[in-house]
């Protein structure tokens, strides 16, 4: 399985990535936003975090670079793009995924561990996770607070789009457990082809039992499967 | 030409650090402010001389990268 994993000034979390891609033996390449080919991909990684400063709106000036062009180009014919934090930030702005990533509710950046109830597993993301299973991820934004319109809301509820929702340890889905803010809890979204996940939270982050946890590693594994 | 473009948030969409300003505010003693909305102000200056292209193209930068239309609206402030 060939990745990419595209870079942009102020990614932070490529190297995260691509660890976590090459345990699991992807070949991966990193991409530099001003290269205009692609190598052949089998997924593409869009890391976390603040291309560009989060000038004008965060992701907004990534999503306008050279590669997202042929990213862009590649989503459209099926091929599996994973975007996470500013990834997911950015994959809005290019319009590849709907809605809006707002600040936070409480103002403030929120470094901490949640639980994510796992609500589709009819994807490539997904396939090794349960339905409604409980997973413990890493979250670390500022503007993650999942806004979209009514329409689309209700497009991606009823079509299973909703990849997962800030939850409690015992699965418990509250305006409590809700740790920004997001519509419905919504912590990560698919597209209409599910071939596209945009998430908040870092899997990369959770990949070794010995160091702080492996639930994210189901996520990587589910991409090789 | 320069042309004053101001982006605020849609009334639907939660506006935290506005809310946030004004409950400084009202505790500075501005018990008349009801409320505040912030947003960004931007100045473009274009090698253009005519006033309905220039619309045109901060409309068409607004639509394409300014402004993300589901959470902003924008208004062309002035053109001189």
């Amino acid at each position: 399985m060939n990745s990419s994993i595209i870079v942009f000034p102020g990614s932070n979390c490529d190297r995260d990535m691509q660890v976590a891609l090459e345990k699991l033996q992807f070949k991966n390449t990193m991409v530099w936003h001003k290269d205009s080919v692609l190598p052949k991909s089998d997924l593409i990684v869009i890391p976390g975090g603040f291309s560009y400063g989060d000038y004008l709106r965060s992701g907004a000036i990534a999503s306008k670079s050279n590669i997202l062009k042929e990213v862009i180009k590649l989503a459209n014919t099926g091929v599996p793009i994973l975007g996470v934090c500013n990834g997911f930030q950015i994959l809005i702005e290019t319009g590849l995924l709907k809605g809006a990533l707002l600040r936070n509710r409480s103002l403030k950046f929120i470094s901490t561990d949640v639980f994510l109830k796992v609500e589709n597993t009819e994807n490539k993301f997904c396939s090794k996770l349960k339905k409604n299973q409980i997973i413990k991820l890493n979250i670390a934004h500022n503007e993650g607070n999942y806004f979209t319109d009514k329409e689309h809301l209700k497009e991606i509820e009823n079509n299973g789009l909703v990849a997962f929702r800030y939850c409690d340890a015992s699965g418990t889905v509250s305006e409590k457990t809700n740790i920004n803010g997001s519509i419905n809890s919504i912590a990560g979204i698919f597209n209409s082809n599910k071939n596209i996940l945009g998430m908040m939270p870092h899997p990369e982050r959770m990949i070794n039992k010995e160091i702080h946890g492996d639930d994210g590693l189901s996520i990587f594994l589910s991409l090789i499967s | 030409m320069i042309i004053s473009l101001v982006v605020t948030l849609k009334k639907s969409v939660l506006d935290p650090q506005g809310k946030t300003i004004q409950s400084t505010l009202n505790n500075m003693g501005y018990k008349s402010l009801s409320n505040l909305r912030q947003g960004k102000y931007f100045t473009i200056e274009l090698n253009e001389t005519d006033k309905s292209k220039a619309e045109n193209i901060v409309k068409e930068m607004c639509e394409k990268l300014l402004v993300n239309q589901i959470i902003e609206d924008y208004k062309i402030d002035s053109i001189k």
